[in-house]
């Protein structure tokens, strides 16, 4: 898959039909730490991993408030997400003032997927670094769209991207079919439960995640520590119960360990 | 041969009188609820008011569909401000985005008279006033709109500082308190709208305060 002939340029087709370039991007996304969002009928959760460069610096941000309605979560170059993130921001806005209404999920979305298509066809561009996890609310209801650096977007109900979601997405594929009617209490616990699942057995501390949550009546904000914590209280009482929970989680990390090099080797500009 | 004058005209006065009163803990901003056009009445009922920040509340007299252009662009830059420096806007800093708002459309502007009343960042009182391309004044009080010569001497009478010549210049807030500073407003407007034709049926007085916002309406003669 790597150091190829035909992996310089983003205009330049792989005789077996590949751009590689756009892969390259995608591969990316999956050394950025895990973020993970959820929905049911009513609300969106959106949660990630915060994972600081260092001991010394603070963490990256990776989750933004598009408009009351939408959030984003990012996964990869975290530059680059930022700068969608305006993007998305600007459009959201353009919308409100032009029709006076709030901007429908799915219309975001294909604008952000054709923005990140042109990249893939501009010789003098590159792709875009990063995975985009948009959740909100609109008329037809809550909704949850992956947009990829290829430009591509699909709708889930529960995803999760970055280092490690491996262990996350099979958490989820588990509980999936109960989503759509949780209520909002179960939905956030099965984020934070979710995003355990990608630390693989580090303790789960407040300090640790970010969760958001946007729903009916409820615009986006996000989650403060003490509320995180009070959550995760009620499911890890004692470290010793942590154990039996994760022996039940072990054989799906197993395979969670392949991606992602480890963190010694994550690149810089990436989180 | 004379010039040709047009024979159309862009803009429209919608009349009515809006004014803003600066007390050290609060802010009261009023505005009668008439909407007309030429001698007809469009509206007893429309709202001159509109909140912009937590802490900052415009008031409009003068053409209402730039107005309410003008409240939508501040609006939409309002949310881009909270989006770069995560707080919402302070007052004196909206006032200075009105100013250039305006500015920019100096060659076919605005035709809006605005009052900015809301809280500083300290917590006190405080209201700019406007002309329709923007240039700006804080004060502690000010009226606009079709009323605001029958209100202004009447104000100035009330608040204004004993004499301008006496230095330390004093600080323009109005030392009265918050009930008095409402009633003043409600004696105003009840005598503006018995001799301007443009100002009447209903008043609404917002007052603003660190801990919320308050609306009164009261009703004004309908002839």
């Amino acid at each position: 898959m790597f150091r190829n002939q035909y992996d310089t340029d983003v205009t330049t087709w792989s005789p077996t039909g590949r751009l590689f370039q756009v892969e390259y991007a995608m591969e990316a996304v999956k050394q950025g730490s895990a973020a993970i969002g959820l929905r049911s009928s009513s609300h969106v959760v959106l949660a990630c991993v915060n994972k600081a460069q260092s001991e010394l610096s603070s963490h990256q941000k990776k989750i933004f408030k598009v408009d009351d309605h939408i959030g984003v979560a990012i996964a990869g170059l975290t530059a680059d997400g930022r700068v969608l993130s305006r993007y998305m921001r600007s459009e959201s806005i353009n919308h409100s003032f032009t029709y006076e209404s709030p901007l429908p999920v799915g219309r975001l979305v294909v604008h952000l997927a054709d923005k990140a298509q042109v990249c893939t066809q501009r010789s003098w561009k590159r792709p875009y670094g990063v995975g985009l996890l948009v959740g909100g609310l609109d008329e037809s209801g809550a909704h949850l769209y992956y947009n990829c650096p290829s430009g591509n977007y699909f709708e889930y109900q529960a995803f999760a991207i970055g280092s490690r979601s491996q262990a996350a997405k099979t958490y989820l594929e588990r509980r999936f079919e109960s989503f759509a009617d949780s209520s909002r209490e179960d939905l956030i616990k099965d984020a934070i439960l979710a995003v355990r699942e990608t630390l693989q057995g580090e303790t789960l501390k407040s300090s640790l995640c970010t969760v958001s949550v946007l729903g009916v009546g409820e615009p986006f904000h996000f989650l403060d520590q003490e509320a995180i914590q009070k959550m995760i209280d009620t499911f890890e009482k004692v470290p010793e119960e942590e154990e039996g929970e994760a022996e039940v989680a072990a054989p799906a990390e197993q395979g969670g360990g392949a991606d992602g090099l480890g963190d010694q080797d994550v690149a810089p500009m990436e989180m | 041969m004379t010039k040709q004058h047009a024979n159309w005209s862009p803009y429209d006065n919608n009349g009515g009188t809006c004014v803003a009163i600066a007390g050290s803990d609060y802010c009261v901003i009023a505005a009668d609820t008439r909407m007309s056009t030429g001698y007809s009445i469009l509206s007893r009922d429309y709202s001159k008011i509109h909140k912009l920040a937590d802490k900052a509340v415009l008031s409009s007299s003068g053409f209402q569909a730039d107005v309410k252009a003008l409240q939508k662009v501040l609006k939409s830059r309002h949310l881009v401000y909270q989006h770069q420096h995560n707080k919402q806007m302070s007052c004196p800093a909206m006032a200075q985005l009105l100013s250039n708002t305006l500015y920019f459309k100096r060659f076919f502007p605005y035709y809006a008279f605005n009052v900015l009343g809301g809280l500083d960042e300290e917590g006190k009182g405080c209201v700019f006033t406007y002309d329709a391309v923007g240039s700006y004044e804080k004060v502690g009080y000010s009226a606009q709109g079709s009323g605001s010569t029958l209100i202004m001497p009447f104000l100035d009478n009330q608040l204004k500082s004993p004499s301008p010549l006496l230095l330390p210049a004093q600080d323009a807030i109005t030392p009265l308190s918050e009930p008095e500073a409402v009633d003043l407003v409600k004696t105003v407007f009840a005598s503006a709208t018995e001799r301007d034709i443009y100002t009447g049926d209903k008043l609404e007085i917002m007052i603003l305060k660190a801990d919320g916002i308050r609306t009164e309406v009261m009703e004004l003669r309908k002839d």
